[in-house]
């Protein structure tokens, strides 16, 4: 049975439209014209057990809302969710101790405190067992590097020490649903691979069920055997991963590294250049014309290495949105 | 200890420790906060001057005394009553969306607001309470004896009702901000009313009838004339009896005007804020 079961979701807002101009700000005082915004529209999915699913899709594409949803912050327009057997926005006390919502830059921590009071704190909220709190507080900061942090003012932190905090206070209580929103939005990289290595190795040992949404396609290949693409409010792609590149990228690139120091300059006619770094070069070029393409080019050029390969997945998915996006301007 | 207590109590901690940390900034804002007091009995002095010597002066059958009293009873009833930042606190945290915190954590928010203030005003009095001594002992004279001893937990439990009063109707402003957003005007407003409503201003016995009777019917003249007025022993045992009931009934209606706003507001909230 699944955990997260979402049944024709939808959710639609009314926004003040102002035109520019002080006029219009005057007249605004009076009436106003609104826009209905329809961010999510019609969308179901279920998730099982255990499974860490990517939730992608550009800005304003209905991501954000639905985890709102699933957490109980917003009421949906209509649809059915259910996670773990609840109905999100009843706000249940005993859903709200089953589930973790994780949302970058977001502090839920307590800024002058140091981490290790919000933590108290939250043990008293969720009733953690004493013994329980101290073992799991000692084996996430361990696992995420902070021991030596939790008695410092948050506010003392850097945002990726932060970040880690954050989720040792989601994960304090040992939530079955982590619902996770850019978790690495405005880390650098050290700070992203610690982040990811630990969502990877602890969900692999509690079998937490996960719903991760971010604009940083690492985050999803190193974390997600399954994504789910939603776009203008609607799903476009429910899946595993490996099948977006096939189905949404009609390009694959040709890696050359040629002869000597100089590319040919005609290369162009192939396909399109995406990276020219002397002697190497990678070409992009339509999938159905790659074997015709590379006879061309063995038979005209003297190349020392050659190889094929997919798309990277990030490029793959801004094409489909980049596709999809004039229809919608159209409409 | 049950859990739910144990919770309020950690957040009350949690609360506390927070408030001392900027500790310069809480003393300066404590002290600061004596200096409308000193203005004020320099006013009354002033006024009562114009016509004669202090002693022989009664105006609405308050001595130049009573007046120095009164306030600095009205001084101590809003030590209890004022909300300092909660309406305008709540507020910002529906705007940005820190609000969302206390959505999805098994607690209940105006629980959560509750001692959180409660931590502020225990930090407060903590150190305004050798200030607060020193003013009364200086102006000892004022006041025309100890109340007996009915009158003063009479007087003490409409000091907790001026707090529970006082919170309630600003939690209500701030909880208005899932619809507007922005309540400052409502608060200023607020402010401009309840300085003269509650008996800030000017004692409520002095106010001419009808508009008396209809402000005494409001719930702001709890938040500084009631209690100062029970403390300088202007109302008998049964008067007090009946000023305790209607004000613990006020807490009551406003409780659940908080809890119906809470909920409609949640109904219609959208999360901003990412």
């Amino acid at each position: 049975m699944p955990i997260i079961e979402v049944q024709g979701l939808a959710k639609h807002y009314r926004v003040y439209r102002k035109p520019p101009g002080w006029k219009a700000s005057l007249k605004g005082l009076f009436h106003r014209d609104y826009n209905l915004i329809e961010a999510v529209k019609d969308v179901s999915f279920n998730i099982q057990r255990g499974e860490m699913v990517a939730f992608l899709g550009p800005n304003g594409a209905g991501k954000t809302t639905t985890l709102k949803i699933l957490s109980g912050l917003i009421y949906p327009t209509s649809g059915t969710v259910s996670v773990l057997g609840y109905v999100p926005w009843e706000r249940d006390n005993a859903y709200r101790r089953r589930f973790s919502l994780v949302m970058g830059q977001k502090n839920q921590l307590w800024w002058d405190l140091p981490a290790q009071d919000s933590f108290i704190l939250h043990r008293e909220i969720y009733g953690i067992e004493a013994s329980q709190f101290q073992r799991r507080v000692d084996e996430l900061t361990d696992l995420l590097e902070v021991r030596k942090l939790v008695g410092q003012p948050v506010r003392e932190l850097s945002l990726g020490e932060r970040m880690r905090m954050e989720l040792i206070a989601a994960l304090l209580h040992s939530p079955e649903v982590l619902l996770l929103d850019e978790p690495t939005i405005g880390l650098d990289v050290v700070s992203q691979r610690r982040v990811q290595g630990f969502l990877r190795h602890y969900q692999e040992q509690q079998q937490m069920t996960v719903l991760l949404t971010s604009h940083y396609m690492k985050d999803v290949e190193v974390l997600c055997r399954r994504a789910i693409i939603i776009n203008e409010g609607e799903i476009k792609h429910d899946g595993p991963l490996a099948e977006i590149v096939d189905r949404f990228s009609s390009v694959k690139q040709i890696q050359l590294q040629f002869a000597g120091v100089d590319i040919p300059a005609d290369l162009e006619r192939y396909g399109k250049i995406v990276e020219r770094m002397p002697p190497r070069v990678k070409i992009e070029v339509p999938r159905q014309d790659i074997p015709k393409v590379l006879a061309a080019l063995l038979d005209r050029y003297t190349i020392e290495d050659v190889g094929v390969q997919e798309r990277p997945l990030e490029d793959a998915i801004a094409e489909l949105f980049a596709r999809q996006r004039p229809a919608t301007n159209a409409q | 200890m049950p859990s739910s207590l144990r919770i309020k109590w950690c957040i009350l901690r949690t609360c506390i420790e927070e408030r001392l940390v900027y500790r310069a900034d809480f003393a300066f804002a404590t002290l600061i906060r004596f200096l409308p007091i000193i203005t004020q009995v320099f006013l009354w002095g002033a006024i009562y001057d114009a016509s004669g010597p202090h002693s022989s002066k009664i105006i609405n059958s308050y001595t130049y005394g009573d007046m120095v009293a009164y306030s600095l009873l009205v001084m101590l009833g809003r030590a209890f009553s004022s909300m300092p930042g909660l309406t305008t606190g709540i507020a910002r945290d529906i705007r940005d969306g820190s609000i969302k915190k206390f959505l999805i954590q098994p607690i209940d928010i105006l629980d959560y607001l509750f001692w959180h203030r409660v931590a502020h005003k225990i930090v407060y009095y903590v150190m305004a309470c050798v200030p607060f001594a020193l003013v009364f002992w200086l102006c000892r004279d004022y006041f025309r004896g100890w109340p007996d001893a009915w009158t003063l937990a009479g007087g003490c439990v409409l000091l907790l009702i001026a707090f529970l009063i006082g919170f309630l109707i600003e939690s209500l402003m701030g909880l208005c901000a899932f619809w507007f957003l922005e309540v400052s005007s409502l608060v200023f407003v607020y402010m401009l009313c309840s300085y003269l409503l509650s008996g800030h201003m000017l004692p409520l016995d002095w106010l001419p009838s009808p508009y008396s009777d209809w402000i005494r019917l409001l719930p702001f003249k709890y938040l500084a004339f009631v209690p100062a007025a029970v403390f300088l022993q202007k109302y008998n045992h049964a008067q007090l009896a009946v000023e305790v009931e209607l004000g613990i009934a006020w807490v009551m209606i406003l409780y659940l005007l908080n809890r119906l706003t809470l909920a409609r507001g949640l109904r219609r909230y959208s999360a901003y804020g990412g």
